[in-house]
C-alpha cells in the first residue's frame, strides 16, 4: 500500500473521482496548469483536460455561483476556495444558496457540490488564511462540514463528499498537508460522512476533537498517561455537521468525563454544540462538567504569537486534569 | 487629468421599432413574425396585465403572499421570454413570475410560491427554469454555471437571467457577466431598468450614462432597448439568443421600462418618491396601448377578442386559485425530509419530535 501525505491523498481522491464520473469538474484559482497553490490538483489538468479541470477568474463569489449553476445542469463540481478566509466573498452561495436548493425546490434541483478550502494555523500564514471558520459553516442547515485529520480519512471522506448529492464543505488543515505519511489504499474506498473515529481507546476521560487538534490531543493523552496513569479516549469527529452523537455518548457513558478540544476560538467552532448534545442526552453519565480547550476569543493572531495562541498539549493536559480533579 | 478612455460611452440610443402611436419607425428591423405570432405577443401581454391586476387585489384580500407588481413591464417580460425557446433556461428574480408562467410554470404553483408553499418552487421537470431569486445578483453568478453546463453538454441552447437597475450595483452582477465573458458562454443578461430600486432612482446607483455600458468592463456586447416596445425587445433578444447559440458568447441587454405599481405589495408607496408627472409620462408609453394600435392598424386585433381574452384569463386565474387552495398543507416532517437526499439521524429525531405535536 502506498505511503501518502494528506495532500497526496486529496489529489488521489480527486483523480479517482474525475476518472470515475465525467460529470465531476474541478475548478478554482490556479488549480489548472499550475496544479494549485499547495499542489493539491497537480497533474490533474494534464490527465483529464481543460474541459474537466480549469482555472477561473479571481472571484470567489463567481466560483461558488459557477458551482451552483453547473450543479443545476447535472454536473458534480469540486470548487476550490484558495484559502478559508476568502469564503466570506462567497458566503451567499455557500450558505444561503447551495444548501437551500433541494429544500427550495422540494427536490427538483439539488447541489452536489464539494467546496474545498485549506485552513488552520501553525504555518505562519498572512492574515485570513488560517482562521477556523467551521462554526459559520456548521450552523447552516443543508450543508455538511467535513474536516479530516489524516491521509487515509482525507481520501475516503473526499470521495464520499464528491459522491454526496448535497453540498459538502471540505476543510483541509494546512499544517496536516505534509506533516506525516500514512498507508493509503490505491483506487476507490469511502469513509462515511457523519461518522466519528475513536483514534485512541481509554477509560478515564474522553477528548472530542477534530482537525489538527486530534494530534495535539493524542500527544496530551500520551503524556498524561505517563504522568498519572490516566487512560484517555480520543474521538476524531471527522464530520462536524452532522455530529456523530452516538459515538460521543457511548464514550462518555464509559469514561464519565469529557473535554472538547478545538483550534477555533472559544465562542466559535463546534465545541459548544458538542457539549450541548452531551448535556441533553448524557448528563447522568457525567462526573464533571464538560470543558472546552480552545483558542482565545481574539481575531486570529499575528504570525509571531501564533504558537502561544493555538492550543498545545500542555493546555489540553490542564483541561484533562480539571475534569479529573473536579 | 489625462484620460485614457472616457467614463461615458456615447451614442447608445434605446433601440425601438414602434413609436408611441404604434407606427413602425424602423421597418428594416421588423422581426419576421407571422400574424399569429404577432397576436401571440399581445395575448401574453394582456395575460400579464390581467394577472398583475388580479394578483394585487388577491394580495390585498390576503389570498396571495409576497408579490412584486409588473404592470408597465409587460413588453420587457413578454419580449424576452418569447425570443427564446422552451428548451432555453431562465433564471428569474422575484419579479419575473410572468416569464416563468409563459415558460411553462403552472399558474397555481406561482400562486403557491407567492403564498410561501414549498410546492411553488418545485418546477416541473419539463420546465427549463430555476426558482425566483430573492438575493439580488445571485442569479447572475449562477447563470455563468448554467450557461457553462449548456456549453459543456454541447447543446444549442441559451440561458437567460434578469436583474433590475439597482441590481447592477452588486458585485455578483459584475462577476457573473465577467465569468460568462471569460468562458464565452451562451448567456443573455437582461437588465430590466424600471428606473427605481424601491425608492432609489437609477441615477443614484451609478454615474454611468447607461447601464448597458457596464458590459464594457467585462468585454461583452451590449445594447439598450426601448422596453415599452415589445417588438424591439423581441428583436434584440432574438438576435442575442441566436448569437449565443452559435457560440458567439454572452450579451448584456438593458431594457428601459417602468413599473406602474409599487416595488412590492409589502408596504411600498411610490407616491413618496415619484411625481405624478413622471408617472403620467410613462403611462403614455404603456406597452399594451402602443402594441394594440399597431395590431389594430394591421387589422389583426379587435376589442371584442381582447375582452374575451380578459374573461378567459380571469377564469384561468380562478381555476388556478382553486387548485392552489386545495393543495395539501406542508408539514415539518416534509420540510425535514427535503433537506437532504438521505435524511440523517439527527433530522429523523427532530421529525419524531414534531410528529408527536402533529406537525
Amino acid at each position: 500500500m502506498p505511503q501518502m501525505t494528506m495532500i497526496q491523498a486529496i489529489t488521489d481522491a480527486m483523480r479517482v473521482e474525475l476518472a470515475r464520473d465525467t460529470n465531476v469538474l474541478l475548478f478554482g484559482e490556479d488549480v489548472g496548469k499550475y496544479g494549485g497553490v499547495f499542489r493539491a490538483t497537480a497533474g490533474l489538468q494534464d490527465e483529464f483536460g481543460e474541459d474537466r479541470v480549469f482555472d477561473t477568474p479571481l472571484a470567489e463569489s463567481g466560483i461558488a455561483g459557477l458551482a451552483i449553476g453547473l450543479g443545476l445542469m447535472g454536473y458534480r463540481p469540486i470548487a476550490e476556495i484558495q484559502f478559508i478566509g476568502f469564503i466570506f466573498e462567497a458566503m451567499d452561495s455557500i450558505c444561503a444558496q447551495a444548501p437551500r436548493i433541494r429544500y427550495r425546490t422540494n427536490g427538483r434541483f439539488h447541489s452536489p457540490i464539494t467546496f474545498r478550502a485549506p485552513f488552520g494555523g501553525g504555518v505562519k500564514t498572512p492574515e485570513l488564511h488560517a482562521d477556523s471558520l467551521e462554526g459559520y459553516l456548521m450552523q447552516t442547515p443543508g450543508l455538511k462540514v467535513v474536516i479530516p485529520s489524516n491521509p487515509y480519512d482525507a481520501k475516503g471522506l473526499l470521495i464520499s463528499a464528491i459522491r454526496d448529492n448535497d453540498p459538502v464543505f471540505f476543510m483541509e488543515h494546512m499544517k496536516l498537508y505534509r506533516s506525516f505519511r500514512q498507508e493509503v489504499p490505491e483506487g476507490e474506498y469511502t469513509v462515511p460522512i457523519g461518522k466519528a473515529n475513536i483514534v485512541r481507546e481509554g477509560t478515564d476521560v474522553t477528548i472530542i476533537t477534530y482537525g489538527a487538534m486530534v494530534h495535539t490531543s493524542l500527544k496530551a493523552a500520551e503524556e498524561i498517561e505517563k504522568k498519572r496513569g490516566v487512560k484517555v479516549e480520543v474521538i476524531d469527529l471527522r464530520t462536524i455537521n452532522p455530529i456523530d452523537t452516538e459515538t460521543v455518548l457511548k464514550s462518555v457513558e464509559k469514561t464519565n468525563r469529557a473535554i472538547v478540544v478545538q483550534e477555533a476560538q472559544r465562542t466559535s467552532g463546534a465545541a459548544a454544540e458538542i457539549i450541548a448534545q452531551i448535556t441533553e442526552k448524557g448528563i447522568l453519565y457525567l462526573e464533571a462538567p464538560v470543558l472546552r480547550v480552545t483558542s482565545p476569543d481574539t481575531v486570529y493572531p499575528f504570525g509571531m504569537i501564533e504558537d502561544e495562541w493555538l492550543p498545545d498539549p500542555t493546555r489540553v493536559i490542564e483541561g484533562i486534569e480539571q475534569v479529573l480533579d473536579f | 487629468m489625462r484620460r485614457i478612455i472616457s467614463g461615458q460611452i456615447e451614442g447608445i440610443e434605446p433601440f425601438s421599432i414602434l413609436d408611441v402611436s404604434g407606427n413602425v419607425v424602423n421597418e428594416e428591423a421588423m422581426p419576421k413574425l407571422s400574424d399569429e405570432q404577432l397576436r401571440d405577443l399581445m395575448k401574453k401581454m394582456v395575460f400579464t396585465r390581467i394577472w398583475d391586476q388580479r394578483a394585487i387585489s388577491l394580495n390585498r384580500q390576503g389570498r396571495l403572499g409576497f408579490y412584486a407588481p409588473v404592470a408597465g413591464q409587460e413588453a420587457s417580460m413578454v419580449g424576452c421570454e418569447s425570443a427564446i425557446d422552451k428548451e432555453d433556461f431562465i433564471l428569474p428574480t422575484y419579479r419575473d413570475i410572468p416569464q416563468m408562467i409563459m415558460h411553462g410554470l403552472p399558474l397555481y404553483q406561482a400562486i403557491l410560491w407567492s403564498r410561501g408553499h414549498q410546492h411553488g418552487g418545485e418546477i416541473p421537470e419539463n420546465v427549463q427554469a430555476f426558482v425566483p431569486q430573492i438575493i439580488i445578483g445571485a442569479q447572475y453568478v449562477q447563470m455563468a454555471g448554467v450557461a457553462m453546463g449548456i456549453k459543456k453538454r454541447k447543446k444549442k441552447k441559451v440561458a437567460m437571467t434578469f436583474i433590475g437597475d439597482g441590481g447592477t450595483s452588486q458585485g455578483d452582477f459584475y462577476e457573473g457577466m465577467n465569468f460568462a465573458g471569460a468562458f464565452n458562454l451562451p448567456a443573455i443578461f437582461i437588465i430590466q431598468n424600471n428606473h427605481y430600486a424601491i425608492s432609489v432612482p437609477r441615477e443614484k446607483q451609478t454615474a454611468a450614462a447607461t447601464l448597458a455600458q457596464k458590459a464594457v468592463a467585462v468585454g461583452i456586447p451590449a445594447t439598450q432597448v426601448d422596453g415599452m416596445d415589445v417588438l424591439a425587445v423581441y428583436k434584440i433578444v432574438s438576435e442575442a439568443a441566436n448569437d449565443a447559440k452559435n457560440d458567439e458568447g454572452p450579451a448584456l441587454i438593458e431594457v428601459s421600462t417602468y413599473r406602474f405599481g409599487p416595488h412590492t405589495m409589502s408596504g411600498d408607496d411610490p407616491t413618496r418618491y415619484r411625481s405624478k408627472e413622471e408617472e403620467k409620462e410613462w403611462e403614455e408609453k404603456d406597452p399594451l396601448i402602443r402594441y394594440r394600435r399597431f395590431l389594430k392598424n394591421k387589422g389583426i386585433w379587435t376589442e371584442e377578442e381582447e375582452d374575451k381574452l380578459i374573461e378567459e384569463t380571469k377564469e384561468e386565474i380562478n381555476q388556478a386559485l382553486k387548485k392552489a387552495d386545495a393543495y395539501e398543507k406542508m408539514t415539518i416532517s416534509g420540510l425535514l425530509d427535503s433537506m437532504f437526499e438521505v435524511t440523517p439521524p439527527y433530522l429523523e429525531e427532530q421529525k419524531a419530535l414534531f410528529a408527536r405535536e402533529g406537525k
